[in-house]
């Protein structure tokens, strides 16, 4: 589904990614694990075309994501709050969001009602503007709006991070039920280790920009990404 | 350890995101406050000599003082708009080993330094130094009457931010107020009750009778104290520091969906607008503008029609489209992550803004008709200034747009804010304006005024004609420079 290659980032002479080839088959549900500074959200932002890449190429379902907007469609992603507009309600961007991926109200309210027991009673109907909302509030809007239109790939950063304990075992469900649709391509990024190992079918450790581990998640696998990353 | 406050108060100041802006930018704004101050001076200078020239049986002093009810109507109207008592500072120093009441003190003495109480000065001085120089009602009193005046601004500087406690943000209360005002200045213009020779017989009578100056004395001392009171009372994380959260309104805007693929943009446009104080207060100023008209044609040396009406008329139909249009997509800053990685086409999310615009410029145009009552020309102008705004002024701002990389708080209010102001806003300006200006000089010099209207409205034609290649050229334009634009809106001022 993702191809990359030959893949750099860098600033003013310092490289922050660069990654000569990866790829990532469709349906598989795929984690990028590394300390801050990593590399992790530069490869997301890039993935989305939000930064250009100083060399290669990144190809989403064989478009090249710097060339054509045709990726677009199947795409949704979170990377922070500024994905979110602080003016208008939750029910609001939703219903915006479902617009532009071509939803009616009836479809973002079924999906909306499907994840209820996530949002916990603080989201929906409750008369604040996104702006005004709690940090871990604001993750939960983002995070179901890229639920939104039946996405193909899905891509969350950092997802774990400000939700409360509760709320991240539901979001783990989430994942995985997203995880277990062969047609959906999902990838999360984290510094947990274990919530990442327990999403994810394949996990890449990123360090300083390059690819250090790139393993199957197994039993095992928590151990050795623990020795790994422990000092 | 006022020390201290004040210490902090010039750091703050130096430090300030305003002061770290270009050096264009801050020659401008030194400019704006030198001329100010200058022109308050000579006003100041040069109002006894006037008054006594005009008006030899009366006393200037006391023509001044039926005068003093509308000066101080207007700068209540200012500050209500543009000072506010900046409590949020005092956030850090709640949990420091300080008294509470002296922070208050301070923060309410700090306010009578503010530049909205200097200006005022400039006035009164100079002419009660003239009035004692010239006059013949007697030094002692002219300088109490001087001193009751500056209390009297001070008075409005404390009960202004009771005003604001009470009614910020309330569009009918200012209703209210405005209402009142209008009540007060038709009963003044139909001489039924004329408040300004109430109030000035009363400013008289304190040169009569100086110890009158101690009830607005009294007046100043009731009002500082009441807003120390109040601030004593809300000094508190959840009452008076605590930043407003404001319940969510959700309008029905379904109706936008006639205008097809741009209705969610068009829909959230129109919420941006709506909920955030700077673009509001830019919709609230194009009425405004509406009136600008007025300055113009009812000057009788302005009869013909000439350079200045073609800018009038393009500023009237196209002050929303110029403060709205100058800044897009700085507007949607915060987002703007997500506008671009959503399923959307940049060629929907510019359309959307132009659609926004040409409705603004349409209705703006329509609101201008009266104008025929000075005469037919003055009506076709606006209307080929329109057009004009709409061929040729949107397709323009728009691709200026491309080039803004500079991020807005929307929360914050526009006045004197220049903030996401670069040089992209400067430069646009001449095309806009001066350029039409131009042409319709060099038109009417050569041929007629009404070749030159058609000119105008010919030029704007044509630019409606090519929208869609000048879009398309526009929208190539933001899509390579995106990246800048995206890393310039992550830069944070403050």
């Amino acid at each position: 589904m993702i191809q990359v290659t030959q893949l750099s980032k860098i600033y003013n002479g310092t490289t922050v990614l660069n990654i000569p080839n990866l790829e990532i088959p469709k349906g598989q549900s795929f984690g990028l694990v590394g300390n801050n500074g990593a590399g992790k959200t530069t490869f997301f932002s890039l993935l989305l075309d939000l930064i250009q890449p100083t060399t290669g190429t990144l190809t989403n379902n064989e478009i090249q994501v710097n060339t054509s907007e045709d990726w677009k469609p199947f795409t949704s992603a979170f990377l922070d709050e500024s994905f979110l507009i602080g003016y208008l309600t939750a029910e609001e961007y939703f219903y915006f969001i479902g617009d532009i991926r071509g939803q009616n109200k009836a479809d973002v309210n079924a999906l909306l009602k499907k994840h209820e027991e996530f949002f916990n009673d603080e989201i929906l109907r409750n008369k604040k503007y996104l702006r005004d909302l709690s940090k871990g509030n604001m993750k939960k809007v983002g995070i179901i709006a890229t639920l939104i239109g039946n996405p193909k790939v899905v891509i969350l950063d950092e997802p774990f991070a400000n939700l409360d304990p509760t709320t991240v075992s539901r979001l783990k469900k989430i994942i995985k039920e997203l995880a277990e649709n062969p047609d959906i391509t999902v990838l999360v990024s984290s510094h947990d280790l274990q919530h990442t190992v327990e999403v994810c079918d394949r996990i890449v450790a990123l360090n300083k920009g390059e690819i250090v581990k790139d393993i199957v998640t197994s039993a095992e696998t928590l151990k050795e990404l623990e020795a790994f990353f422990a000092v | 350890m006022f020390k201290h406050f004040i210490n902090l108060e010039l750091k703050s100041f130096l430090r300030s995101a305003s002061v770290g802006k270009s050096i264009a930018l801050k020659i401008f704004l030194g400019f704006i406050a030198l001329y100010f101050i200058l022109s308050f001076l000579v006003l100041g200078i040069a109002l006894y000599p006037i008054l006594h020239e005009n008006f030899p049986n009366q006393k200037p002093i006391e023509i001044v003082n039926n005068a003093v009810i509308f000066w101080l109507a207007i700068e209540l109207i200012f500050r209500f708009f543009m000072q506010s008592l900046p409590v949020m500072n005092i956030k850090p120093l709640l949990i420091l080993p300080v008294k509470r009441e002296k922070v208050i003190h301070y923060v309410l003495l700090k306010s009578v330094f503010s530049i909205y109480n200097l200006f005022p000065l400039l006035v009164i001085l100079p002419f009660g130094i003239t009035t004692i120089i010239e006059g013949n009602v007697g030094a002692t009193p002219v300088l109490i009457w001087m001193f009751t005046l500056y209390i009297l601004i001070l008075c409005f500087n404390f009960a202004n931010f009771l005003i604001k406690k009470k009614f910020a943000d309330n569009i009918l209360a200012f209703l209210i107020f405005a209402l009142l005002g209008g009540t007060f200045v038709s009963l003044e213009y139909f001489e039924i009750f004329k408040i300004s020779s109430f109030t000035g017989t009363i400013l008289n009578s304190l040169l009569l009778n100086p110890i009158l100056v101690l009830a607005p004395i009294l007046l100043l001392a009731g009002l500082y104290f009441w807003n120390f009171n109040y601030l004593k009372s809300n000094f508190y994380l959840d009452s008076s520091l605590k930043t407003k959260i404001k319940e969510a309104r959700t309008t029905d805007l379904s109706w936008t969906k006639r205008f097809g693929e741009i209705a969610p943009f068009l829909q959230l446009d129109l919420k941006l607008i709506w909920r955030n104080k700077r673009p509001r207060t830019t919709v609230f100023m194009s009425f405004i503008f509406l009136l600008y008209g007025l300055m113009i044609y009812t000057n009788p040396k302005q009869s013909d029609i000439s350079f200045l009406n073609v800018v009038v008329g393009l500023l009237m139909s196209g002050i929303f489209m110029l403060n709205f249009g100058q800044f897009i997509p700085s507007w949607d800053s915060s987002y703007f992550g997500m506008i671009l990685s959503q399923n959307i086409t940049f060629r929907k999310y510019l359309d959307s803004k132009v659609g926004l615009m040409s409705f603004s410029v349409v209705v703006l145009a329509l609101l201008t008709t009266p104008y025929v009552y000075f005469g037919w020309n003055v009506l076709a102008t606006n209307l080929a200034c329109a057009v004009y705004n709409l061929g040729i002024n949107i397709p323009v701002l728009m691709f200026a747009g491309s080039f803004n990389v500079k991020r807005i708080d929307l929360e914050k209010s526009p006045f004197m804010n220049y903030q996401g102001t670069g040089a992209a806003q400067w430069i646009v300006g001449l095309p806009l304006f001066l350029i039409p200006g131009i042409i319709f000089f060099i038109f009417s010099e050569l041929f007629n005024i009404e070749t030159a209207i058609i000119a105008i409205a010919a030029i704007g034609f044509i630019g409606l004609l090519f929208r869609n290649t000048l879009m398309n050229f526009i929208t190539k334009g933001y899509q390579t420079r995106k990246y800048a634009t995206l890393n310039g809106f992550k830069q944070q001022e403050n």
